[in-house]
């Protein structure tokens, strides 16, 4: 079975036409890869159907504009995997 | 339907909110400046105006599952197919229904038929804001009114 990582590089890859190999965890997804809030949107779909999850953007968004979280925290896609698996494993623990 | 204020809806027919569906009717106008240019001797109602047309019955189905909380507005419009002619004097039948609800976002698929005949159909993005502002509000729920939207069908 593949990493959350190389699930979600795939998804980028193929939803924004960015060559995978540019790809890594380190990647911020608007910093360094250029995806912008619409082609995000696309991501977002496609990480919710493969992970049966929905990736709370709107309280993440909401978190960056008051100022307590960072862009980092959930764009840098080592971070944004690690927020994939803790939902993942929230929705596991609750089934 | 009143093109000249991009009202492309005129009457809620039924809104199913167990199955997240709504059937929409929209009645072409006969005459209108529009076809008078698209196209001389052979009017037709623009492909945009129908794929406006499935956005805006998507979107009061939206309205209604966020109890009026959220707006939606069109992100993106993806697989949109014309498949026939619509034409001056015809009544549209259009139906959406949900294909995910994301946070912040949710995506539609929606189709106009004709006498029961498919004309086109979309799958169709929306970014959902809270209203802009009251006056946003109120132009909304005056739409509502105009659209017959079922309001005992909202959750209390």
């Amino acid at each position: 079975m593949s990493s959350t990582f190389d699930q979600v590089a795939t998804i980028i890859a193929e939803t924004c036409d960015i060559p995978r190999d540019t790809i890594t965890p380190e990647s911020h997804a608007i910093d360094d890869l250029g995806i912008d809030s619409l082609d995000f949107l696309d991501i977002a779909f496609a990480i919710d159907k493969a992970f049966g999850i929905k990736l709370p953007l709107e309280k993440w968004t909401q978190e960056v504009n008051d100022g307590k979280a960072t862009t980092e925290q959930y764009f840098v896609l080592k971070n944004l995997c690690a927020r994939i698996d803790e939902l993942v494993a929230a929705k596991t623990a609750s089934a | 339907m009143q093109l000249e204020y991009f009202q492309l809806i005129d009457r809620i027919l039924d809104l199913n909110m167990d199955e997240k569906k709504i059937t929409v009717e929209a009645q072409v106008p006969q005459h209108n400046t529009i076809f008078e240019g698209h196209f001389p001797g052979h009017p037709i109602m623009p492909g945009v105006l129908l794929i406006e047309s499935m956005a805006q019955t998507s979107g009061w189905l939206l309205i209604a599952l966020m109890k009026f909380e959220r707006m939606p507005f069109l992100a993106a419009v993806k697989e949109a197919k014309m498949r026939g002619f619509v034409t001056p004097g015809e009544c549209l039948t259009v139906e959406a229904g949900i294909v995910h609800e994301g946070s912040g976002y949710a995506i539609t698929e929606a189709k106009v038929r004709v006498n029961g005949k498919l004309r086109c159909n979309a799958t169709i993005t929306f970014s959902l804001i809270p209203p802009p502002n009251p006056e946003f509000r109120r132009y909304m729920d005056a739409v509502a009114k105009r659209i017959d939207f079922p309001l005992q069908a909202l959750p209390s």
